[in-house]
């Protein structure tokens, strides 16, 4: 029922080749939630925390260097590491979700 | 898991539940994810009736308090369960909170009725959490907190609506003003009474595996009570541009550690003083009153001394307490958190681990107590073994002591920064060395860990009450002062004890020839190489309770007062004591684990001997080693140490 792929490869090419990841989000910039490319347990974790398929996410604040990132979802502000955001693949888009 | 929630669910609500009431007391657990403002309706509820433990065999932390019901005699038994977004058993908070609710908590009884408590300004995402707890079928009040943060931006729910939907009573109310709170003890009057019935929820629940249709769920219940989310947080935002700016972020976040730490070094110290001279006055006191006798002697060199040498240090940690407090009531903490994981990333470990490690410069006790924010148990655990490392405050009067006999005070950068200045802030250096070592060996070995992301909600910022940070500090002091009246008092006692014994001719021996002395000499062949006498060898078995004991005894054993005539026992341990075994000592002490307390709260915070015995046998075997590569060096005169003799 989960939908996501479990990718266990490092740097693998993820299957839609112009999809971004959550990690090449710039501040301000906002995209839709396609996939989550983590282990199932690591994937619900960020699923209750709003990161479900569909949700718009919005970049905020950083930490200095960069990361880790503040990124707005579902009404509350969660901070991840850009190791996990890069593994949050967006929709295509075609504008900036809804 | 696919065990099923309804089926548990079904056999608690063929119970009975008015037979239960009677003899056995009338339990009400409060739930809630994170952020719900769990812990502020708790307190708000118990008031100073709680307290505070683990829940058998974990980790997790039980707060256990008592209501006093308005209209009713008898109290309700109020349980705090972890915060937890599900019931799905992945970590062990959401385990715990599991078998609580299912009665399989050995120990704690099985909840009559629950308190579920959820931010309202955020009410589609955490109605998530009812569908699990609703199929359980108790008796359950919905608590929609932050009432006043919802009306203030703007936000609507209509509470009967939703409770017909939930089929459950809703409560709108905000915990940390009070406001609403007695539609709370209302309906645990009802429950204990027996008198709630429970109405079947109108809307279906979902299926509780699949988290999207949960949600969706959750968002279709809030659509049919007309939820309107409120605005974003506009000071939120406004001071997070602040807190985390580019530039002025890490800045503040400097100027807030500098300042935690300097107050509490210099903020506390009229504090200590003060206590401190109140130790003595009534030494006095009492050698005024009571003759000369071995109850004296016990009673003044004994016990006052000794726990009133530990008690000094409570405004100390306080203060770390009031500042903590402080930091995590407000938001700013999961900011700090955010700044720091960066850093701390380097060492193998992560941004949460950061404010217990700064905590263990005071006291290694309520950092390791801290580190109860991380999730991560293998983070958490690296965090827990290395903390005591840190130089905390019991270091610091035997560090004085050595460093004030055995270094010259030179000028060392100018006037105002001396040799021994240096010295000691040379060995806080070498502490936070140590730790950080300690945590990239034990990360990128025995807790390797299998990359579990760091993954951080930022709460808005909120005003932190006093209320909560009173109950917070009245709760550290009891830990603290039990400490001192137990384990240490213990010590204190056995060790003027041996001392005293074996009486000869009526008269106490001489330190060398009592039972503390045949000690010190029997451990005087494994220190020697140290450049320890069986003097030291006394004092370092005594501080294996708390380090600080060792200035005491070593005060006692010299014959001198160990406190208020500090120059003369520096003299005494010059005349007694090599350059080499001098600086030998402060190495031992750096590292060591002489800290009871310490090893007692790292067995509760891992559930066990296994943790304390290994990180107890390695700081040792570290603090032996370099104390003797330490002696050897100086002894072979690589480094000249110059004594203002």
């Amino acid at each position: 029922m989960l939908q996501m792929s479990v990718n266990n490869g490092h740097g693998a090419v993820p299957s839609h080749a112009f999809a971004r990841t959550l990690a090449q989000l710039a501040e301000g910039e906002s995209g839709v939630l396609d996939r989550l490319e983590l282990p199932d347990d690591i994937a619900r974790r960020l699923m209750e925390l709003g990161f479900l398929p569909g949700h718009i996410i919005v970049p905020a604040r950083s930490a200095p260097g960069g990361e880790p990132r503040v990124y707005r979802v579902d009404g509350s502000e969660v901070a991840l590491r850009k190791e996990t955001a890069s593994r949050l693949i967006l929709r295509p888009s075609n504008g900036a979700g809804k | 898991m696919s065990d099923c929630h309804d089926c548990a669910g079904c056999a608690v609500a063929e119970a009975p539940r008015s037979l239960t009431n009677g003899a056995r007391p009338h339990v009400v657990a409060i739930i809630g994810p994170p952020n719900s403002g769990k812990s502020t309706l708790f307190n708000r509820l118990t008031g100073l009736r709680q307290k505070v433990a683990n829940f058998p065999g974990v980790t997790v932390e039980q707060r256990v308090g008592k209501a006093k019901m308005p209209h009713q005699h008898s109290d309700v038994v109020l349980v705090d369960l972890p915060g937890v977004y599900s019931l799905n058993p992945r970590s062990e908070d959401e385990q715990v909170t599991r078998d609580v609710l299912a009665g399989a908590m050995p120990g704690v009884p099985k909840p009559d009725a629950l308190l579920l408590i959820l931010d309202c300004t955020n009410l589609g995402r955490h109605l998530v959490l009812a569908a699990p707890i609703l199929s359980l079928k108790l008796p359950t009040l919905v608590i929609l907190n932050m009432a006043d943060d919802l009306k203030s931006r703007g936000g609507h729910v209509d509470t009967a609506e939703l409770a017909s939907e939930l089929g459950s009573p809703v409560a709108l109310i905000s915990a940390s003003k009070g406001e609403g709170v007695e539609k709370v003890f209302q309906f645990m009057e009802g429950t204990s009474a027996g008198t709630t019935s429970l109405a079947p929820p109108r809307v279906e629940l979902p299926i509780l595996q699949d988290i999207p249709r949960c949600r969706q769920w959750a968002h279709d219940v809030g659509t049919g009570a007309a939820y309107r989310a409120p605005a974003p947080p506009m000071w939120t935002r406004r001071l997070d541009s602040v807190f985390l700016h580019p530039i002025a972020g890490p800045l503040i976040f400097l100027i807030v550690v500098a300042g935690v730490f300097q107050t509490i070094f210099s903020g506390a110290k009229p504090l200590m003083d003060g206590l401190q001279a109140l130790f003595l006055k009534t030494g006095h006191g009492i050698e005024h009153i009571l003759p000369p006798s071995i109850l004296r002697s016990l009673l003044v060199d004994g016990i006052l001394s000794g726990v009133g040498a530990v008690i000094v240090f409570l405004p100390q940690i306080l203060l770390l307490f009031l500042f903590i407090g402080i930091l995590e009531d407000s938001g700013y903490l999961a900011r700090a958190a955010l700044i720091a994981d960066r850093t701390m990333a380097k060492f193998g470990l992560q941004g949460k681990s950061f404010i217990p490690l700064i905590s263990a410069y005071a006291c290694a006790v309520p950092a390791i107590m801290a580190t109860r924010t991380i999730e991560n148990k293998r983070d958490r655990l690296a965090t827990i073994l290395i903390a005591p490392l840190m130089t905390c405050s019991a270091r610091l009067p035997v560090y004085l002591l050595i460093i004030g006999a055995f270094i010259a005070d030179r000028p060392l950068l100018g006037r105002f920064f001396g040799m021994q200045a240096g010295a000691l802030l040379g060995l806080y250096i070498l502490g936070f060395v140590a730790a950080i070592a300690t945590a990239r060996l034990l990360k990128s070995s025995i807790l390797k860990s299998e990359r579990v992301p760091f993954v951080l909600e930022m709460p808005p910022y909120r005003w932190p009450t006093l209320r909560s940070l009173g109950l917070r500090l009245i709760d550290r002091s009891k830990v603290f002062l039990r400490r001192a009246g137990t384990v240490i008092l213990l010590v204190i006692v056995v060790l003027w004890v041996l001392e005293n014994l074996p009486v000869k001719n009526g008269q106490p021996p001489e330190i060398a020839d009592s039972f503390a002395g045949m000690i010190g000499h029997a451990v005087e062949p494994v220190i020697k190489p140290l450049g320890f006498n069986w003097k030291i060898g006394i004092g370092l078995v005594s501080s294996i309770a708390a380090r600080e004991t060792i200035v005491g005894t070593l005060g006692t054993i010299y014959g001198k007062e160990g406190t208020e005539d500090s120059l003369g026992l520096r003299n005494a341990l010059r005349s007694d004591l090599t350059p080499g075994g001098a600086v030998a000592l402060l190495i031992f002490f750096a590292f060591a684990m002489q800290c009871m307390s310490t090893v007692a709260v790292v067995r509760r915070e891992t559930g066990g001997w296994k943790w304390p015995a290994i990180q107890f046998a390695y700081m040792t075997l570290l603090a032996y080693v370099c104390a003797l590569i330490t002696n050897q060096v100086v002894r072979s005169g690589i480094f000249t140490l110059t004594a203002h003799r």
